[in-house]
């Protein structure tokens, strides 16, 4: 017990727990939504983009880096819904060309002039104890914007997630929902990239949200349950991070990995029947025949 | 069943064309829904069925010609059951709720939404399944399930796209009757319908597309040799079966003659 207790006396630790905690709940939330739609592949792509934005605003305006780096995200995102719908071009490949581009940007410039923040290796895999108040305030503002999203606007987005067609026909705007669910992503990604590193943002949104899915077949719970688990992630991910001496980010991410391991080997088939459909790649794999 | 159309206009196409991209799927049809109008749709795949509904629907718009609607119409769109995502999770009531987008803003249902919802599952037969996941649900019961939360919006005019498509002898008997009572109750119907025998046969009032409008009219006005060789490009039979149209295809010997 008292081994357990131990990190808790270091007031760095106890800010760590809360921010890691609290990320992984922000991440499993908005997971959920990108999860049901098959953007996935969004959440890496973003995180890829917003350190390109990280990087360049540091030689332009440095000490608004964190404002830069969010607009640069959610620029990246509303190009790639612009670009999916306005072109042939698929999700995927507008995500590969327009994200992974800004994140080689921001490589060449960390690698041309160097950083005056954050440094390269914090920003790939996360600094927990080094984030600021003011990142901290960031955490709690967007935590707090997109819970108040997602409860006020339930309805449309479950209605716009699960048949956007028939959503638009019943009065829901569904663009602008499309465009404010990609601004409290691109901010949720920004809030978290300093506690959970650029490289594994995309799978804590990915992996709370598939266990959730694995567990239940109602939206309601998923989501009460993919938060609960992003959660309890960073919660434990951070306690077993301080006695591996490993990046809180990594352990973070592994820990809900562990997660998935054990759901799978519980749920068994039911549980991979449930999350099949979450990739339109896999629609028909293991569904069960309707009655 | 009647309803051709002669009551106050809902939704008017004038001249309306359409396209994907460069592929053109419809050249210009004029069509116009009225409020007792109960329409089926005919043609083959690809005839631009779907896009016609769209054009209705306002989620498509028309590249040439008008599109004018009643202000404040309620519709109610019904997607085809191959369309939807069936391992999405959500039950039925979750999915029939969804199409109360107005009003209530909490993501919990009030009891009065429970009831209406309970309502209308009871009306339609299904009333025991509301916690019931979407997938385990049979072709006609997810079919009934998409009517539950078209008509809980209360709709003056109601869209289906291939209602009886993948649904046993049964239930498309079913689906019929309840769209003939729907109709009865003063809601306007459109629908698409590949189903000659089964469907279209039985609807007061068709339309034959295949990517322009070839006929209208009643099923005794289009449902002839020469319409459906216009509409679906090969040459049927019709015979009168108890005062009704039945379409059979040519008769083999006939493909084979004709095949050398």
């Amino acid at each position: 017990m008292e081994t357990l207790l131990e990190p808790l006396s270091y007031a760095f630790f106890q800010k760590g727990l809360v921010v890691a905690a609290l990320s992984g709940a922000l991440l499993g939330l908005i997971g959920v939504y990108i999860v049901l739609r098959g953007m996935s592949y969004i959440g890496h792509g973003l995180s890829h983009s917003i350190f390109g934005g990280f990087a360049a605003a540091q030689l332009f305006a440095a000490q608004f880096y964190a404002l830069a780096a969010g607009l640069w995200g959610i620029a990246s995102a509303l190009a790639i819904t612009v670009v999916v719908k306005k072109s042939r071009v698929g999700a995927d490949a507008a995500i590969g060309v327009i994200t992974i581009a800004s994140f080689a940007l921001g490589v060449a410039l960390f690698a041309k002039f160097g950083s005056s923040g954050p440094s390269f290796e914090n920003a790939l895999f996360g600094s927990i104890l080094g984030i600021s108040v003011g990142q901290i305030v960031g955490l709690v503002a967007v935590s707090v914007l997109t819970a108040a999203f997602v409860f006020l606007r339930y309805r449309a987005l479950l209605f716009s997630t699960f048949d956007p067609e028939v959503a638009a026909v019943s009065g829901v705007r569904v663009n602008r929902i499309e465009a404010a669910l990609m601004i409290v992503l691109s901010l949720a990604i920004l809030a978290t990239l300093t506690v959970i590193g650029v490289t594994l943002v995309a799978a804590m949104l990915v992996i709370p949200a598939v266990i959730a899915r694995m567990l239940t077949d109602s939206f309601g719970r998923m989501l009460a349950y993919s938060t609960a688990i992003g959660l309890a992630s960073g919660f434990v991910g951070m306690y077993l991070s301080y006695y591996a001496g490993v990046p809180s980010g990594t352990m973070i991410v592994l820990v809900g990995a562990t997660a998935f391991v054990i759901v799978l080997a519980i749920t068994g088939g039911r549980g991979l029947r449930r999350s099949a459909g979450l990739d339109s790649h896999s629609e028909d794999l293991l569904a069960e025949p309707a009655a | 069943m009647t309803g051709t159309g002669v009551g106050p206009e809902l939704i008017r196409l004038d001249g309306a064309s359409a396209s994907y991209g460069h592929h053109r799927v419809l050249t210009d049809v004029s069509f116009h829904v009225h409020e007792d109008q109960f329409t089926g749709i005919v043609g083959p795949s690809g005839a631009g069925k779907t896009t016609l509904l769209r054009l209705l629907l306002g989620t498509l718009a028309p590249i040439a010609g008008d599109v004018s609607r009643r202000p404040d119409l309620r519709v109610s769109y019904v997607p085809q059951l191959e369309t939807v995502n069936w391992n999405f999770p959500v039950t039925v009531m979750e999915c029939v709720l969804m199409s109360r987008t107005r009003g209530r803003r909490l993501p919990w249902a009030s009891r009065q939404e429970k009831a209406d919802v309970h309502g209308v599952l009871d009306r339609l037969g299904i009333g025991g399944l509301a916690e019931r996941h979407i997938r385990q649900l049979s072709g006609g019961q997810q079919q009934r399930m998409f009517l539950a939360r078209a008509l809980l919006r209360q709709p003056q005019l109601l869209l289906m796209d291939e209602p009886t498509s993948g649904v046993d002898v049964s239930t498309r008997h079913d689906i019929l009757h309840l769209l003939g009572d729907l109709h009865e109750d003063g809601v306007a119907i459109v629908l698409t319908t590949h189903d000659l025998n089964g469907m279209a046969a039985h609807l007061p009032h068709l339309v034959c597309v295949n990517h322009r409008i070839v006929a209208d009219g009643t099923p005794a006005e289009v449902i002839t040799p020469a319409v459906l060789e216009q509409t679906f490009g090969a040459r049927m039979e019709v015979l009168e079966h108890l005062g009704m149209r039945v379409v059979v295809d040519e008769a083999p010997s006939n493909f084979m003659a004709g095949g050398g």
